[in-house]
């Protein structure tokens, strides 16, 4: 469980996150939403230690950021971060391999090859293993980093908007592979969406943040509705229940 | 495999260079002529090594493959402490001062100037990278025009040592020097060498280097340390380098395309010793000429960098 206790985050003297108190409970899909400067990235960025915490505290399970080594967090927590233009001539099977960092050092054995192995099977990246990164689409570098991250082996997977960038085929096929991580694998996924309708469709849990402060959290049934949306947002599109499913009309 | 075979493939090629350069047109005591070119060859092998592994750590934690230290004005640094000593001691003093106390001297004054800069770094949140190498060249600049002052000002009979001493020059260097110089070079290459596998990590960036639990500003930190150290000591023993380690790194990377260290150093390191050991030969016992190396090696080194510069564009 990750567990977010009156973080507050200054930046250049403006407040972007405002006593923030959060958890986030083990296994599912949890998606970050809010206005561009509504602070997810931010509150992302301090999860998976990227920025210094500057007050209060963040507990992933029993180690706090910050305070606990490094290394031992790398195999608790794994981050994708945003941009993925990261060491372009490495091929696929190299950069899963660096999954295995935290473990090895540098000095691979038997076990992390078989993982390496598993982690390019369960993304289907069995016939592009050979290739380097910068002959790859977006959506096969972005499946590139997330296989990266299985081999990682983590509890909890970290995403800031993955999808930028992404064509619809690419985007659906990396949140299944997300959901399927979660409900299978039994990860914990957190990850910062832009697009409301990928959240309704693929998040177990939404959380709605707004000037620093977060506004609402809970299924996306009971999250998206059009009064929040228009006090998270301000617009107002209509909402359209079909079974259990919501859909934002854009 | 194949890294395997080339790699030993240029240390056949090296072995050839160095007893083509110890034997080559060699005539009386073989006493002598080995121990006098024996001990150029030392300093030709230490400068290889410390260049090449200096501007691929350098590479390395600027993920940028067409940047080499001597551009954050290690250079113009050495030139600047070499007119200054010129103009206030004279020729005459300068040339007497003892060989080992200038080497102390300059590589104490280079590596406190390049921890400074360093030191930039640390102070902030985030560390700014860029805003050094930034800081760097512009110093670099400064360094160089008042160094060009200062030469308008000297004594033209005085202004020969400076031109003499500006380029690197691999004339017998005394032995304690050779010895002291060579402690630092090992210290610095063992300590790259420990860091080989952190290396990968600290290159695919700091975010995934975080990610995968290295502290990026404690690696970055200690990569630069390791380069300021072997920058210091090579251009102290024989003078500004500015190109040489550009050229070699790329040559290295086009024959072993890798992003591992444990193979790029290595290789880079053969490259550079073969460039340096196989043109002196050539230069010295093959063309007999008294040019210093460094000016061709620089010449072509520029016409590299161009032409990569040229084909990053056209990507």
């Amino acid at each position: 469980m990750i567990v977010v206790t009156d973080l507050s985050h200054d930046r250049d003297g403006v407040a972007t996150l405002k006593n923030i108190n959060l958890s986030i409970e083990r296994g599912g899909v949890t998606a970050l939403i809010g206005p561009n400067g509504a602070g997810k990235s931010t509150l992302l960025s301090l999860m998976s230690r990227l920025l210094p915490i500057q007050r209060g505290t963040i507990m992933v399970d029993d180690l706090q950021i910050g305070r606990c080594p490094n290394d031992v967090l790398a195999r608790k927590l794994a981050i994708l971060p945003q941009s993925n233009d990261t060491a372009p001539l490495l091929t696929v099977r190299e950069l899963v391999s660096f999954g295995r960092y935290p473990y090895h050092k540098g000095r691979p054995d038997q076990r992390d090859r078989e993982k390496v192995e598993e982690a390019i099977v369960a993304l289907g990246l069995q016939p592009l293993a050979e290739r380097r990164l910068d002959s790859l689409s977006g959506g096969q570098r972005q499946r590139a980093q997330v296989a990266m991250t299985f081999a990682q082996d983590t509890d909890y997977v970290l995403l800031d908007e993955p999808l930028n960038n992404l064509d619809i085929a690419a985007s659906r096929s990396l949140m299944a592979v997300l959901q399927e991580l979660a409900r299978n694998h039994d990860r914990t996924i957190v990850i910062v969406l832009h697009d409301i309708n990928y959240a309704a469709a693929y998040a177990d849990r939404i959380v709605a943040m707004k000037d620093g402060q977060i506004v609402a959290s809970g299924s996306p049934d009971e999250v998206l509705t059009e009064t929040l949306l228009w006090t998270v947002f301000e617009t107002n599109p209509k909402v359209h229940r079909i079974g259990a499913k919501v859909m934002v009309q854009v | 495999m194949l890294h395997k075979r080339l790699c030993v493939l240029a240390l056949l090629l090296l072995c050839v260079c160095v007893a083509g350069y110890l034997l080559l047109g060699s005539r009386g005591n073989w006493g002598f002529v080995l121990s006098f070119r024996g001990n150029k060859l030392v300093a030709l092998l230490l400068v290889a090594v410390s260049v090449s592994t200096a501007t691929v750590l350098f590479q390395t934690v600027t993920q940028n493959h067409i940047l080499t230290p001597a551009i954050m004005g290690f250079d113009a640094l050495y030139l600047l402490i070499l007119s200054v000593s010129v103009f206030v001691l004279g020729a005459q003093q300068f040339v007497h001062l003892s060989e080992t106390g200038r080497f102390l001297l300059n590589t104490t004054l280079m590596m406190g100037a390049a921890l400074m800069l360093f030191g930039t770094l640390l102070g902030r949140a985030r560390s700014d990278l860029f805003r050094m190498i930034l800081t760097g060249i512009i110093f670099a600049g400064l360094f160089r025009s008042i160094t060009g002052f200062i030469q308008r000002m000297i004594d033209p009979n005085d202004y020969v040592v400076v031109q003499f001493s500006s380029f690197a020059r691999f004339s017998r260097i005394n032995l304690p020097l050779l010895a002291i110089a060579a402690a630092l070079t090992f210290a610095g290459c063992f300590a790259a060498w420990r860091m080989r596998h952190r290396l990968d990590v600290l290159a695919l960036g700091s975010d995934a280097a975080t990610n995968l639990g290295v502290n990026p500003r404690e690696g970055m930190f200690q990569v630069l340390f390791v380069v300021s150290v072997l920058v210091s000591v090579s251009t102290a023993l024989v003078g500004p380098l500015a190109f040489l380690g550009l050229l070699v790194v790329s040559v290295a990377r086009q024959i072993t395309p890798t992003e591992t260290h444990g193979l790029l150093l290595p290789s880079a390191a053969l490259v550079c010793a073969i460039t340096l050991v196989g043109g002196q030969l050539v230069l010295e016992h093959l063309l007999n000429l008294n040019t210093p190396l460094i000016v061709v090696v620089d010449m072509i080194g520029g016409l590299v960098f161009l032409g990569l510069l040229l084909r990053r564009k056209r990507r």
